[in-house]
Order: C-alpha cells, then sequence, then structure tokens
C-alpha cells in the first residue's frame, strides 16, 4: 500500500461495464464483491490502482475492476506486476492468480516475489482445480483426486499454499473463504501491510470441485472447524470449547478442551502475528485432526524490494553526473588530426 | 573507425600495411588481458583494428588441455580494417596446445613466438605431441622463435619475493612487453594500467611492470635477427575527431541510455544471466544515475515480463538474452506484441541450437527473431554490423519501439559484443530527439477511453497507469478493435491480425531505403548480408572489384519489415549472393518476399567468415 490521501469512492466505482463471465454460483462473484467493497474503506484510488493478473478463471479478475488492469499469460503475473512496482512505486498492485497459475506453472515466480517482497498484494483463489481447462486436478488437489487428466486419482502430494508462501519468505499470510464476510478484514490487513502480502481465499468451483472445502466451510459445522485467529486473542474455536495449545512433545499444536472457558488453564496460546514458528504450525495443522486456521495468520514486515531498489538508485547516483556526452568518452581515448 | 565514404576510397588490400597477431594460451594464462592491452595500445598508436576473442566455454578448463585454449587475435593496420583477419602473421603460444591448436591457421612463413618453458613432458603429451615440436623440425614452414619465457619471467619478478606461481601469472605481461617493442610502442599506458588496476596490491603491479619491462628489453638487447627486427605500422588515416575502442557490449548499452534519453524515458532493464549477453547487465548495472534501473530476474521469463510489466508503468522496458534465452521469453513476446506495448529486445546470438556453442559466434536466430513466436506475431528486427554500429543501432531500436508501439528485436551476436573496434565517439546532440508523449486525456464524462484507437502510424496510445479518468485493461486475449474490451468474434481478428501486421509494415515508411554499400545497383552479382559478415563481405567485395570483378556489397540493418526498396533493387542484378553464419535464413527470406534466387554461402563452424572464403564464393557465382 501507498500513504496517498484516501479517495472517497463508492463499491459502483470500482465496477467495469464489463459483463461478468463466470459460471452462475462460481465462488469468484463473492471474492469480486468483497474486494469491490473493501477498496472504498481503504481509500484507495481507482485511477492509482493496478489489477495483475495470469491465466485462469481468476485472472479474468482485472476486467471486473475499474482501475488498470493487465490480464497477462500464464504463471508470469508475478514478473509483470514487478516491473510495473519497480517502473512506478506509488501505484497500489494487485494481483490475482489461482492454484494452478501461481503454483504450478508460475510457482518459481511467486516463489522469488515472495523472497523479494515487493509491496503488493497477491489474492490467490485456490480452488483445487484446473476450471478454465475443464477440470484437471491442479497442484493443491488432494491425493486421489479423479478428474479428466487423472481417471485412477491423483498420486502426487498437493502443496499447502501458506506453508509455501511461508517458506518462501513471506512477511504476510493471510486465509479467507469466499463466501465469508471476515475476507475484507484479511482483505484490509493486506493493504495495510507494506511488502508482499498474501492471501490464500478458498473458492468454490461449483462446475468440477463442488464442496471440496465444504467439510470446513459448512455453515452448519463452521464453529467446530474453523479457528479464526486474531492478534492477541486466544486461538479458541468451537465456541470457545477448545483451543489451541502448544506440546512441546510434538514440537507443534494440540486441540485441547477448555472448561468453564478458562483457556488459560487449559494452555491456550494467544495469538502472536508477529511468530513466525507459530505461523508456520497453524498453516500446517492438517485439518481433521485440527480446525482449519484462518484470518491474518502471520504479519511482521520487513523493508520492501521495491523501496530497497530506489533507495540504491539515488544512493548509487547521488553525486554522479549523468552527462552522457562524457559516459561515452570515459576511459582511454585519443584524438586523430586537426 | 573510417566512415564509409572514407572506406570507399581506401581500396587498398587488406594485407599491404596491416598485420594479425594471434595471443594464444591456457585459460590460466591471461590472453584476454594481454590481447585486451595490446589492442589499447594499437588504438593509441592510431591504427585501425579490429579483435576477435576467442575462449572456451569452461571457467578453468583443466591446464594444459587442448579444449582449455584461450585465444585473442588482432588484426591492425595503417589502412581502414575491417575484419579480425583471415590468418594470423604472428602467433605467440604460451604452450603445446596452445600451438596445436593454433598453428595451422598460421600463414606460411609466419613467426611463432612459443615458451619453451612451458614445453614441458607432461604438457607435450596433454596436447598430444609425441615430440616437442619446437626441437623437431616440424614447424619449419614457419619462422620460430623459441624462448623460456617462463624463466624469463621468473626471473624478472624475483625481486618481490612471489611464490612460483603467483610469479608465473606475470608472463602475460612478459610477453606483451615483448609484443610492444616488436611493433614499436609505448609501454607507459600499460603501465598506468597496471598501477590502477593493482592500486590496492602495490607489489603486484610492480612485479607486472618488471615482467613487462623485461619482456621489452629483451626483445630490444638479444639479437634475434632480421626477422625479428620490431615493425611500426603508421598510424591509420581516420576521420578527424575523438577516438576510443568500443566492444559491441558497451556500444548496445551506451545506445539504450542514450535512446531512452531522446525519448525522454527512464529506462527499466530485465536480464538474466547468460552467455554472452550478460555483459549488457553489467553495463547498464553501474548506469543507475541515467535514470536505469536494472533488475536480474529469476528467470529469462521473469526478465522480460518485468520489462513489459515496467513498459505498461511507462518506462522504456529493455530485456536482453541469447537464443535460448529468448526461446523462453517467446510467450512473453506475444504479449507485448498483443498489448502492442514499447519493448527492446536484445539477442546477444550464439552457436545453436539448444546450449550449443556458448562462447562462439552464429547468426542463426533470424528465423527465431522474425518468425518465433505462436500466432501471427510480427515484430520490429534490427541488425547491428560492427561494434560501433551497435550504439546507433541501439537508439533506433528505441525510436521505433515507442514510436510505433511494439516490441522491436535487436540483433547482434558473440563476436560483436566482444570485439573491440576503434569507434570515433558520436556527439549525442547531433541526433534527433524524439520525446514521447503519454496519452492523458480523460474522456468527457459518460464518454469512454479506447485503448487500441490508432494514430496515422496505427499506433496505439500510451497511457501511464496513475492517469485519471483513463482506466483501462489489456491483455494477451484478442481485444476488440479500438474499445480493448475481450472480443473473440471472427470479424475482430481477421482486422485486429491485419492490423497488427499493417503497423509493423509501417515501419518501412519511417525507415532509410536500402543503399548499396560497394558498387552500383544493375551490377552483375549483389553480395547481400546482415550482421557480423559485414567486414569480411567489405573486403572480399573490394578485392573482386579491384580485379574488376562486377560485384557489389548490399548489407541490411532492417531485417523486419525489409527496406521498401529492396525488392526492386535486388531484382536490378542478375545473381545474389548471401553469406551467412547459418544454414540459410536471410537467404530464404529473401527468396520468399521477392521470389528472387539468392545463393547462400553458409558457414557454421562458430567462427567469422575469412575474406577468402567469401571471395572464392563471388568468383565461383560470376564464373559459374
Ligand atoms: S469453472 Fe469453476 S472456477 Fe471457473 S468460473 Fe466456473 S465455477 Fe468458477
Amino acid at each position: 500500500m501507498n500513504d496517498m490521501t484516501p479517495v472517497t469512492t463508492t463499491l459502483k466505482d470500482w465496477e467495469t461495464d464489463q459483463e461478468v463471465r463466470w459460471c452462475p454460483g462460481c465462488g469468484d462473484y463473492a471474492i469480486l464483491k468483497a474486494v469491490q467493497r473493501t477498496m472504498p474503506q481503504l481509500g484507495a484510488d481507482p485511477a492509482n490502482t493496478v489489477f495483475v493478473s495470469g491465466i485462469g478463471c481468476s485472472s479474468r479478475f482485472p476486467y471486473y475492476m475499474e482501475t488498470y488492469g493487465f490480464h497477462t499469460i500464464h504463471g508470469r503475473a508475478p514478473t509483470v506486476a514487478t516491473g510495473v512496482k519497480l517502473a512506478n512505486p506509488e501505484l497500489d498492485v494487485w494481483l490475482v492468480t489461482g492454484d494452478g497459475d501461481g503454483l504450478s506453472i508460475g510457482g518459481n515466480h511467486m516463489l522469488h516475489l515472495l523472497r523479494r517482497n515487493l509491496d503488493c498484494q497477491v489474492l490467490l483463489f485456490n480452488n483445487e482445480i484446473y476450471g478454465l481447462t475443464k477440470g484437471q486436478y491442479s497442484p493443491t488437489s488432494r491425493p486421489g483426486t479423479r478428474s479428466p487428466s487423472t481417471p485412477f486419482g491423483s498420486v502426487d502430494r498437493p502443496v499447502n499454499p501458506c506453508a509455501f508462501a511461508l517458506g518462501s519468505g513471506a512477511r504476510f499470510v493471510a486465509r479467507g473463504i469466499d463466501v465469508n464476510k471476515k475476507l475484507t478484514d484479511a482483505f484490509k490487513a493486506a493493504y495495510a501491510h507494506e511488502g508482499t502480502a498474501f492471501v490464500e481465499i478458498f473458492q468454490n468451483c461449483i462446475v468440477y470441485n463442488e464442496d471440496v472445502f465444504s467439510d470446513f466451510t459448512d455453515k452448519k459445522t463452521a464453529p467446530d472447524t474453523q479457528l479464526w485467529v486474531e492478534h492477541g486473542e486466544p486461538l479458541l474455536f468451537a465456541n470457545g470449547t477448545k483451543g489451541i495449545a502448544m506440546d512441546p512433545a510434538l514440537f507443534g499444536a494440540r486441540v485441547v478442551d477448555v472448561a468453564d472457558g478458562d483457556w488459560e488453564a487449559a494452555g491456550v496460546l494467544r495469538h502472536d502475528q508477529t511468530n513466525r514458528a507459530l505461523a508456520n504450525m497453524l498453516v500446517e495443522m492438517p485439518f481433521g485432526d485440527y480446525p482449519m486456521a484462518l484470518g491474518v495468520i502471520y504479519d511482521d514486515p520487513r523493508p520492501t524490494f521495491d523501496g530497497a531498489v530506489m533507495e540504491q538508485n539515488a544512493a548509487a547516483s547521488e553525486g554522479k553526473s549523468d552527462d552522457l556526452q562524457a559516459l561515452i568518452e570515459h576511459g582511454q581515448t585519443w584524438k586523430v588530426g586537426k | 573507425m573510417a566512415s564509409a565514404a572514407e572506406t570507399k576510397k581506401h581500396k587498398a588490400p587488406e594485407d599491404a600495411a596491416s598485420v594479425v597477431v594471434r595471443f594464444a594460451g591456457d585459460s590460466g594464462d591471461g590472453m584476454q588481458l594481454t590481447g585486451g592491452q595490446f589492442t589499447l595500445s594499437t588504438a593509441l598508436a592510431g591504427n585501425d583494428l579490429a579483435t576477435f576473442p576467442d575462449f572456451p566455454a569452461e571457467i578453468r578448463a583443466p591446464q594444459g588441455t587442448l579444449f582449455g585454449v584461450s585465444a585473442f587475435q588482432i588484426h591492425f593496420g595503417s589502412h581502414a580494417i575491417r575484419t579480425a583477419g583471415d590468418a594470423p602473421d604472428v602467433l605467440v603460444a604460451m604452450n603445446p596446445a596452445a600451438l596445436k591448436t593454433n598453428v595451422d591457421d598460421l600463414r606460411e612463413g609466419g613467426l611463432i613466438i612459443a615458451d619453451s618453458g612451458a614445453f614441458s613432458a607432461r604438457n607435450l603429451s596433454k596436447a598430444g605431441y609425441e615430440e616437442n615440436p619446437l626441437e623437431d623440425g616440424s614447424l619449419a614452414k614457419w619462422q620460430l622463435l623459441s624462448l623460456d619465457m617462463s624463466e624469463m619471467t621468473l626471473e624478472s619478478v624475483k625481486p618481490f619475493g612471489l611464490g612460483n606461481k603467483e610469479a608465473l601469472r606475470s608472463k602475460n605481461m612478459w610477453t606483451l612487453g615483448l609484443a610492444l617493442w616488436m611493433f614499436d610502442r609505448d609501454r607507459q599506458p600499460i603501465v598506468d594500467w597496471l598501477n590502477a588496476k593493482f592500486a590496492k596490491k602495490p607489489e603486484i603491479a610492480e612485479a607486472n611492470i618488471a615482467a613487462l619491462n623485461a619482456g621489452h628489453a629483451y626483445g630490444e638487447t638479444a639479437e634475434l635477427g632480421y626477422a625479428f627486427q620490431p615493425r611500426h605500422v603508421d598510424a591509420a588515416p581516420a576521420e578527424p575527431g575523438l577516438y576510443r575502442t568500443v566492444t559491441g557490449a558497451e556500444a548496445i548499452s551506451l545506445g539504450l541510455v542514450a535512446g531512452a534519453k531522446l525519448a525522454g524515458l527512464p529506462m527499466f532493464f530485465g536480464g538474466y544471466p547468460i552467455t554472452p549477453a550478460s555483459a549488457i547487465l553489467h553495463h547498464l548495472s553501474r548506469l543507475k544515475q541515467f535514470g536505469v534501473t536494472t533488475f536480474q530476474a529469476e528467470d529469462e521469463i521473469a526478465a522480460i515480463g518485468a520489462a513489459i510489466g515496467a513498459s505498461y508503468a511507462g518506462s522504456l522496458g529493455v530485456t536482453s538474452s541469447s537464443g535460448p534465452g529468448i526461446a523462453l521469453k517467446g510467450e512473453a513476446l506475444g504479449l507485448a506484441i498483443m498489448t502492442e506495448l514499447p519493448l527492446v529486445i536484445v539477442n546477444s546470438q550464439r552457436g545453436g541450437p539448444s546450449t550449443g556453442l556458448p562462447t562462439k559466434t552464429e547468426q542463426s536466430d533470424l528465423y527465431q527473431a522474425v518468425y518465433g513466436r505462436n500466432g501471427d506475431a510480427p515484430m520490429p528486427v534490427i541488425a547491428v554490423r560492427s561494434p560501433s554500429d551497435a550504439f546507433e543501432c541501439a537508439i533506433e531500436a528505441v525510436r521505433i519501439a515507442t514510436r510505433f508501439m511494439t516490441p522491436v528485436m535487436l540483433l547482434t551476436d558473440g563476436y560483436i559484443a566482444n570485439a573491440a573496434e576503434p569507434w570515433k565517439m558520436p556527439d549525442v546532440s547531433s541526433f534527433e530527439p524524439f520525446p514521447v508523449s503519454y496519452h492523458d486525456e480523460a474522456p468527457e464524462k459518460g464518454g469512454h477511453f479506447n485503448p487500441y484507437q490508432r494514430d496515422e502510424k496505427l499506433a496505439r496510445p500510451w497511457v501511464k497507469p496513475g492517469t485519471p479518468g483513463l482506466m483501462h485493461r489489456i491483455g494477451g486475449i484478442e481485444k476488440g478493435s479500438g474499445s480493448g474490451n475481450i472480443d473473440y468474434s471472427a470479424s475482430n481478428h481477421q482486422e485486429m491480425t491485419d492490423l497488427r501486421a499493417q503497423k509493423v509494415l509501417n515501419v518501412a515508411d519511417d525507415v532509410p531505403e536500402q543503399a548499396v554499400e560497394l558498387g552500383e545497383a544493375g551490377e552483375t552479382l549483389a553480395v547481400v548480408g546482415w550482421g557480423s559478415t559485414y567486414g569480411p563481405i567489405q573486403q572480399a567485395v573490394t578485392r573482386a572489384r579491384a580485379k574488376g570483378r562486377s560485384v557489389a556489397q548490399i548489407h541490411l540493418r532492417n531485417i523486419w519489415p525489409l527496406p521498401r526498396n529492396l525488392g526492386e533493387l535486388l531484382k536490378s542484378f542478375d545473381k545474389i549472393l548471401v553469406p551467412e553464419m547459418n544454414k540459410g535464413q536471410l537467404k530464404t527470406v529473401l527468396r520468399d518476399q521477392y521470389l528472387v534466387d539468392a545463393r547462400p554461402l553458409n558457414k557454421v563452424s562458430g567462427q567469422p567468415f575469412r575474406i577468402a572464403e567469401i571471395e572464392a564464393a563471388i568468383e565461383a557465382q560470376l564464373d559459374g
């Protein structure tokens, strides 16, 4: 994000005249609305905002945002976003990608974007499938996923997007669900974070992978399956009857019962969004035995890549002449004639 | 370097007052450094010159092996020099492997200077010699000067108390000292350079200077016989002005900076290390004070992706690589064509396919430049002919890219990138600026901005993100003509494909007509070249013309679109010969575009053409 004077806009100002062309009922609609709803609250300026995407269902996103937008090629959105931001660090850069785009064909770029810490927001729509190419399994699909390319079930193990991000050096990691209202909170925190803010959004592809997340997105069971983390607050779920404690023997998390709301007695941890080890533990908790950790899991800024590049450009230029003729004539020269 | 007009006046045969010297040794012997410094002294003596550095792909090839030999050839003279020379007159061989791999190129009667101290049994066997060639008479058709340079170097640096290995490192300076004596050169610039280079290690500077002086003194005092008297080569007549030596990589970097300045744009350069293109990244990364941002990306694709992003944001995006890297950039090139953003892509060609010959030169990426993308994806292509030509070509690439809102491919090659030649430094203020103006007029309220509206040359407007009221979306998916909205309709794709092609063809109206370098339209044979074959073609044509043959030289800078008068010009000749360091790529394009009977002359040995090879082909065409 940038320290610009806030601009007053409404949700309407962020909508384009283009017909939105996702399948009816696709989770992408909810995410689009959440972003359009968040923008006025951020005081962001449409003219100063750039949405960059790769290829896939999610990557059509820029066409629906009344901002500057660049729908690039498969997997390469992080590279284009890097050039945009280095050429003009004043711009608010958002990157929209999916599990295939961002973690398969573009996995290498995602790694380097995160380690460099370019100031931008990454919205990774994870639907555990290739939607646009008609339903092949993706790098986040669970083993055994049957798809046109894996009629007998997939046999490779999936990547955990948030664990990948942390492993690549991310300084901000959040998780949200397409239709969940708290998604806007994650967007706001991501925007406020200086550096690459990585937001994984569980997105329902109703055509090729319907309800793949329902075991934790289902409203009825949500209290028992969702752990919404908040900085400084205890890691509680199941209406406060369960929590996450540290098990020294496991070097990891353990679910504990909380009696009479006395979470401290049960050893439940307070969430600290600047604690990298805790963040790793939370994103690695295998769902089933553990709830799904959601919300802003990690937020601990470090100097940004674009900031460092600008600083070095300025320092290296200081006191140096930009006389091109002198540069050309630099070194040992000789004169002929006259 | 003399101007083209100067060259035309000077039709003296290349060998009248010119010498070709080749320094060859182990990769660890410092031959490139020796060659580089000898080049400097040659330039300062006012000779015209051309060089050819030829080094192994391995960074530290095993010592003494045939494939570990590194060589540097320089051709200098008192008249215009156009090539690095066919056959060396002098070969300096620092070990048996260097002798073995180079001696057959030496002209008959030429001089071999060999370091006998390095001709140990072990080194001889590594080079595959059963007998010591310095002693068995097998070098009889050449003159041989066999000296124990190793020993004499050790002797000269003794006062500095260096270890044996360290002391032997100065051997190249001893050799250089002897070479400076042979050609009557001033040692002072080299002494200055050594003092500057080893400012922090004065004892190393002193030792090297001592070795340099010892080599020079050896020439002066030893009675080497008549054949080994110093030869003074007079300064070459050249246009008055201020000169320096320049390599192609340097000149391209300077030209890109100049181009960005003339366009009034900041430059963003995205690169990824690859031989022989990395030198451009190295040069530009030191020029931040000229508004240059350099970015070493995670791969070739990221390098061009970031350059495209920077162009979208209003900078001049530039990326550079060699053939294999350009292949990786192919999809992104299509994106730049589709989004119609300015971009300069430099390809320092090397031997291919695949990894091919990383350190050897070739010009086999012409098809890749002109045709190498999915879809109908035309882009202007410009080819550099020599190190000093690279400066202007880079400016021209920037001009076309920004004027036509298109990526432009700038072709150079490993030979041009590394070779040095004297350069009459241009006066930057003599280039006409071509300032870029971004589109920043927002439409009336309720109106629509059309990012794919076009001007008279069919270029679309360039809008910087951040401009109020002009928000728009672009991408690789087919765009509606004018509106830029996604549009898959049949008629729109036809229209947009035609528009993209026509826009690139319009470049031909914006560049000069094709000139004839030597000779005139309507002669019997046209020798048509592009890129670094310029020098040998020019010499071969000059020689043929001196013999009264009806032959002309045509050398292309604009490979795509081809110059608007080229078809007519080619058809005025009875025959067309196209020498190329590939299997006949320009020849195919010319046949395709003009239905002319262009005949190929091909060489893909990793070495530039020899003048004699082209001369023979000219004779064969004219007599055949
Ligand atoms: S295929 Fe799936 S992800 Fe794509 S638009 Fe349809 S529902 Fe959404």
